[in-house]
């Protein structure tokens, strides 16, 4: 029986596989066909036929996909707008009710603190190790096995690293031994043992260190990249004028990739903003660790309420726009 | 001279230890739930996962051959028997009573009510004589302190893929990763090549409308769009979390792959041209072949974000014990059994042997795409 579902549900997946990439390919095909044939690039229209065609045949290549981004990702952000106005079932409006009693409440208040603690923290964290890691791992023999092994927790999901800091953080309280590492260490250094992520604003940051430990590699592998780029004159010169190895590394190299940090920056400010699963999986928001994400999961899951969580949802949108705007300002300059 | 060499291989000491301690670091938190979940679940509990290796120490309660198995000789009635029954392990100290649980060392005779006597060897080996019939039907209870060997065993990855539930949700997690990883790539790709070669008014605009949807936070998407599959009737099915799925990376692939087509070479593509060669023609002969390495950074991506993924999964296909995926399984098991960490070591692992497997053996794609989408500023 249990088999049966499970083969079942594999044909399912493996039938959407055929059914969907066929489906793309034969409209894909049979939509340029369609087009060579309305406007044949033949007779006595030839030129004309394709010019026309050559102005239709983009959007036929577009179609698919503006079509699911409108549905996916504008249709939402809309709809979000809309949803902020009006009451928990959405049937009735409220206008500025939900801001209002977002700005009052306290659990919010308490996430934007939060948020505004991980912003801080963890962008910046990330991108200092990542540098060290970056530079110390391209001067030595084994760096590249180094710099995988730091960059393993990246292909870790968010629950599954915090299951494995629970277990360091755990604490098993005065009668039996410690059997998270953090506690035993505490211990044998002479302190007393904590439950840490219990511990009111001090939880944050052992809920931070995850993120920080995630992605660190990944502000690693594009510093090192960027590294890798610097002119080797530069280098050189600096040599020969008698600089230290540190002072190569603060004053030429990091001055040069002073983009690709604002870079990394910004991309893990993002992932920050969204973080969600960490916090859920750790505390729920107990004990003083609540951020926006987990908030807006949390109204709408246990609240069912879709204006509030609507309300929240726009307030970490509003918080991304900036990067948001800086980032296809940069992207139209590249393109000139 | 010399000295500047001295200098240099102090440095490089210095620096090798730093690397080393960097690795240390971000290794072992995973390593020790490693190593966890391959221990007995009572070693587990009793001895931090940095003494795997050593036998471990614990206070048990034990229960004597029952009343039937006395036998009567000269002195009165005896029972006798093996703590360990077999296997290893050795007393380190034991008691009669449940005050004093380790008042007796192994070897001397602990005076139980009754004028009974009991005497506990290191071996495990246990004597109780009592003067009168030993009338005990679940046998007498014998504390003690003992040190075990190591215990490693498979039983905890045994126990959660077939009877917690984790092997029905990795087959989940596959039903719904590879789906979500093929479809968008194909839309993506034309959609890319249309973005990079062809020319037509409001091309601009489209791409930054691209650039600007990367960050667009899930968080915005996920009521109306719950709401709108509802509607649909495709509210908790596979089918719904394929679409989201596909919605929500595309925009990343048609980042990745138009700049990845943008970069070919021009002429190869203005000869094509001029041969005669219609787009579809182009697109299908010559760029898609030439684009691999960027629809292998993008599948990788979108492969470990599917896999790795909660959110998502969590409103769009639900918490139902038949389509559980392996992030919500961890959540519940965090949940529901907390403290057995035996079961979450080993649950966690199995979800995260296959991204690492895809990892390791595919991380040059994953870099190169990794580079290409944000050192140009995604």
């Amino acid at each position: 029986m249990r088999g049966g579902i499970v083969m079942n549900q594999i044909l399912l997946a493996f039938s959407t596989i055929i059914i969907g990439v066929f489906g793309c390919v034969a409209y894909f095909y049979f939509s340029n066909l369609l087009l060579d044939r309305a406007y044949p690039a033949k007779g006595p229209n030839a030129g004309r036929n394709i010019n026309r065609a050559n102005a239709i045949r983009p959007w036929l290549f577009l179609g698919p996909a503006i079509a699911i981004l409108s549905l996916y990702l504008v249709y939402p952000v809309v709809n979000s707008v809309w949803l902020s106005f009006h009451d928990a079932s959405a049937e009735k409006f409220v206008g500025f009710d939900n801001y209002i009693w977002m700005i009052k409440d306290a659990k919010f208040q308490e996430s934007m603190l939060n948020n505004l603690m991980w912003l801080i923290v963890v962008p910046g964290a990330s991108t200092f190790f990542g540098l060290i890691a970056a530079q110390l791992t391209d001067n030595i023999r084994w760096g590249n096995l180094a710099k995988s092994l730091i960059f393993m927790p990246m292909a870790i999901s968010f629950i599954g690293a915090s299951v494995i800091w629970k277990f360091i953080y755990d604490y098993r309280g005065e009668a039996s031994a410690e059997i998270g590492l953090l506690n035993a260490l505490v211990e044998m250094f002479g302190g007393t043992p904590e439950a840490w992520i219990t511990l009111d604003f001090w939880n944050n940051f052992f809920l931070m260190i995850v993120l920080i430990w995630i992605q660190t590699g990944f502000a690693m592998v594009i510093l090192s990249a960027a590294l890798r780029g610097i002119p080797e004159e530069t280098i050189e010169a600096a040599i020969l004028d008698g600089a230290s190895p540190l002072e190569i590394f603060l004053k030429i190299k990091v001055p040069q990739i002073w983009g690709t940090i604002a870079v990394v920056w910004t991309t893990i400010t993002i992932t920050v903003l969204k973080v969600f699963d960490i916090v859920l999986a750790m505390t729920n928001g107990q004990w003083g660790s609540q951020v926006l994400a987990n908030l807006m999961f949390d109204w709408m899951f246990r609240g069912a309420d879709s204006g509030r969580a609507s309300t929240i949802a726009l307030v970490i949108m509003l918080l991304v726009t900036p990067i948001m705007v800086w980032n296809i300002r940069n992207a139209r300059k590249e393109m000139r | 001279m010399a000295d500047i060499a001295g200098q240099k291989a102090r440095l490089t000491w210095a620096i090798n230890i730093s690397v080393v301690a960097l690795v240390l670091l971000w290794t072992i938190p995973t390593f020790g739930l490693l190593v966890s979940s391959f221990r007995d679940a009572d070693q587990i509990a009793n001895s931090g996962w940095w003494q795997a290796l050593f036998a471990a120490e614990k206070n048990v309660i034990f229960r004597s051959a029952p009343g039937d198995a006395q036998i009567q000789d000269a002195s009165g009635y005896k029972i006798t028997g093996n703590l360990f029954d077999g296997s290893d392990g050795s007393v380190l100290a034991f008691g009669v009573s449940s005050k004093a649980p380790t008042e007796y060392l192994p070897g001397e005779t602990g005076e139980m009510t009754r004028n009974r006597q009991m005497t506990v060897e290191s071996n495990g080996d246990y004597v109780i004589s009592s003067p009168e019939p030993i009338k005990s039907r679940r046998g007498i209870r014998i504390f003690a302190t003992i040190q075990e060997p190591p215990k490693f065993t498979l039983d905890n990855y045994e126990k959660v893929l077939f009877s917690e539930g984790v092997g029905r949700s990795f087959l989940n997690t596959f039903t719904v990763t590879i789906p979500a990883t093929i479809i968008p790539i194909l839309v993506a790709a034309f959609a890319a090549y249309a973005l990079a070669w062809m020319n037509f008014p409001g091309r601009a605009l489209l791409i930054a409308a691209v650039v600007g949807l990367l960050v667009v936070p899930l968080q915005m998407a996920l009521i109306p769009l719950l709401k709108l599959h509802n509607e649909i009737g495709i509210g908790k099915d596979y089918l719904g979390i394929w679409l989201a799925h596909t919605g929500f990376g595309l925009p990343l692939a048609i980042y990745l792959l138009r700049n990845y087509i943008a970069g070919l070479p021009r002429e190869i593509i203005e000869s094509a041209r001029v041969d005669g060669a219609t787009d579809f023609d182009i697109f299908r002969r010559i760029i898609l072949p030439l684009s691999f390495p960027a629809l292998a950074s993008f599948a990788i991506f979108q492969f470990l974000w599917v896999w790795n993924d909660l959110l998502v999964a969590t409103v769009f296909l639900g918490n139902n014990e038949e389509q559980l995926v392996m992030t919500g399984r961890l959540r519940e098991l965090l949940g529901s059994r907390g403290g057995d960490w035996e079961i979450l070591a080993a649950s966690a692992f199995v979800s995260i042997v296959v991204p690492l497997f895809v990892f390791f053996s595919m991380q040059r794609y994953l870099v190169r795409g990794l580079l290409a989408g944000s050192v140009k500023g995604g």
